[in-house]
């Protein structure tokens, strides 16, 4: 492994954490405002955060 | 009384079988048993390139099932190479000689653990990029991968065919083991095709998901066991599970489904020309975010742990052990959680797309 790669990796995981970061948070606050929706607001918060983990290993797999 | 005795006897083969590869195992490699293990080119490797290397080898799919060092099986080789070449790979001994078939010999490359053809002395030529040149037949043998896929689907053909059978006998409550499985099959239903399909088509595709999510579950757990499979961790599984999925997809698909992709409704014409490439391409890349979750997931998954036991070996303090048990004990944990998770999105996933194939809108 070189240096670009190394860079590219590192830069991949800080979008991808920033990404699922932000759903993460969002569907706390979700929670918080609406305890009785907690499946609903999981399983989309699920679908959501896998989606932004596939496009970020398929970048990881490029780098 | 006639079942337990064939039991006892299929448990006396089976411990026959064991001891004889033992025997056999230990007189072959104890004299190539030492504590450093070297390369091709015979040079020693430190203690960080074995790592490596052991960790390599544990993710490449082989041609016998290795347990421990004292405890493997023979699988079969089938190959097709101008006919059916069919032996043992106890032939290979663990790759480490030729072995002879009808007048051809074969070798096992370290690279990649494929089946080369060779000459007698089983040397494997490497091009200019270190690629193998040499003549690769058809391998159609049942590895350790195809092995554990067959008995994994055995397991769930038995439980839930016992299952359903159960529910007939008994008047819809459902008895033995596979009971446990039944909120999870609800669940499928309930939570999965029935808000992303709909009531009217869900019945359709409720067997694929169910197959998929137990199968893909099954199999992560078995990657945790010290049976050491790395099965949905090998791209060509996660391709074919993918693949399976585009197919129902594109062969379930309504009407209105082509028409959302090629002739946008209630986009500006202009906007239409450019969004149906886009939507095409779109349907490949959907099965292709599936193949890549479920494989970089467990691949991920397995090498993060096996690093971590690595660590025992590399920390040269008492330190050391207990520092990568708990580690490793943690991780095991997380996996197991990501073993069903996983499952759980292929399945949501795949259920979305179904979703979208059998939706039917009044426009």
């Amino acid at each position: 492994m070189n240096i670009p790669e190394i860079v590219g990796a590192g830069l991949i995981v800080i979008g991808v954490g920033i990404g699922i970061g932000r759903i993460g948070g969002s569907a706390m606050d979700a929670i918080a405002r609406q305890p009785e929706a907690t499946g609903k607001i999981q399983t989309a918060m699920l679908i959501a955060a896998a989606l932004i983990e596939g496009i970020g290993f398929a970048a990881l797999f490029a780098a | 009384m006639q079942r337990k005795k064939i039991l006892n006897l299929l448990t006396f083969i089976f411990l026959l079988t064991v001891l004889k590869t033992n025997a056999q195992h230990e007189s072959s490699e104890a004299v190539q048993h030492e504590v450093t293990q070297h390369d091709e080119h015979g040079k020693a490797l430190t203690l960080k390139e074995q790592i490596k290397a052991d960790i390599k080898h544990h993710l490449l799919d082989s041609h016998d099932f290795h347990v421990t060092d004292y405890l493997t099986f023979p699988l079969p080789i089938i190959l097709w190479d101008n006919g059916l070449q069919f032996f043992s790979s106890s032939k290979f001994h663990h790759g480490e000689s030729v072995a002879e078939s009808n007048g051809n010999y074969y070798a096992i490359s370290h690279n990649n653990g494929h089946i080369y053809k060779t000459d007698s002395s089983g040397t494997i030529h490497y091009n200019k990029k270190g690629f193998e040149s040499n003549e690769k037949p058809l391998d159609l043998s049942i590895t350790k991968n195809v092995m554990m896929i067959i008995i994994t689907s055995l397991i769930i053909f038995l439980v839930f065919s016992s299952l359903g059978k159960s529910y007939a006998k008994n008047g819809g409550i459902g008895k033995g083991p596979g009971r446990i499985l039944e909120p999870i099959v609800l669940y499928i239903r309930d939570e999965i095709a029935i808000p992303n399909i709909g009531e009217k088509h869900y019945k359709k595709y409720m067997n694929y998901l169910l197959t998929i999510f137990f199968f893909i579950w099954f199999v992560n757990l078995f990657g945790l066991t010290p049976l050491g499979v790395n099965i949905t961790g090998n791209i060509a599984i996660t391709f074919s599970l993918a693949i399976l999925t585009y197919l129902i997809t594109t062969f379930t698909a309504k009407k209105d489904y082509w028409k959302h992709i090629f002739w946008m409704p209630g986009v500006p014409a202009p906007m239409k020309i450019i969004l149906a490439p886009i939507e095409l391409l779109g349907t490949f890349i959907k099965p292709f975010a599936l193949m890549i979750r479920l494989y970089a997931n467990m691949k991920a998954g397995h090498v993060v742990l096996m690093s971590i036991i690595g660590l025992m070996f590399l920390f040269k303090s008492w330190i050391g052990s207990p520092l990568s048990f708990g580690l490793a004990f943690g991780l095991m944990i997380l996996e197991l959680l990501v073993a069903a998770l996983q499952a759980y999105i292929f399945t949501v996933l795949s259920a979305l797309y179904f979703g979208s194939a059998a939706e039917e809108h009044e426009h």
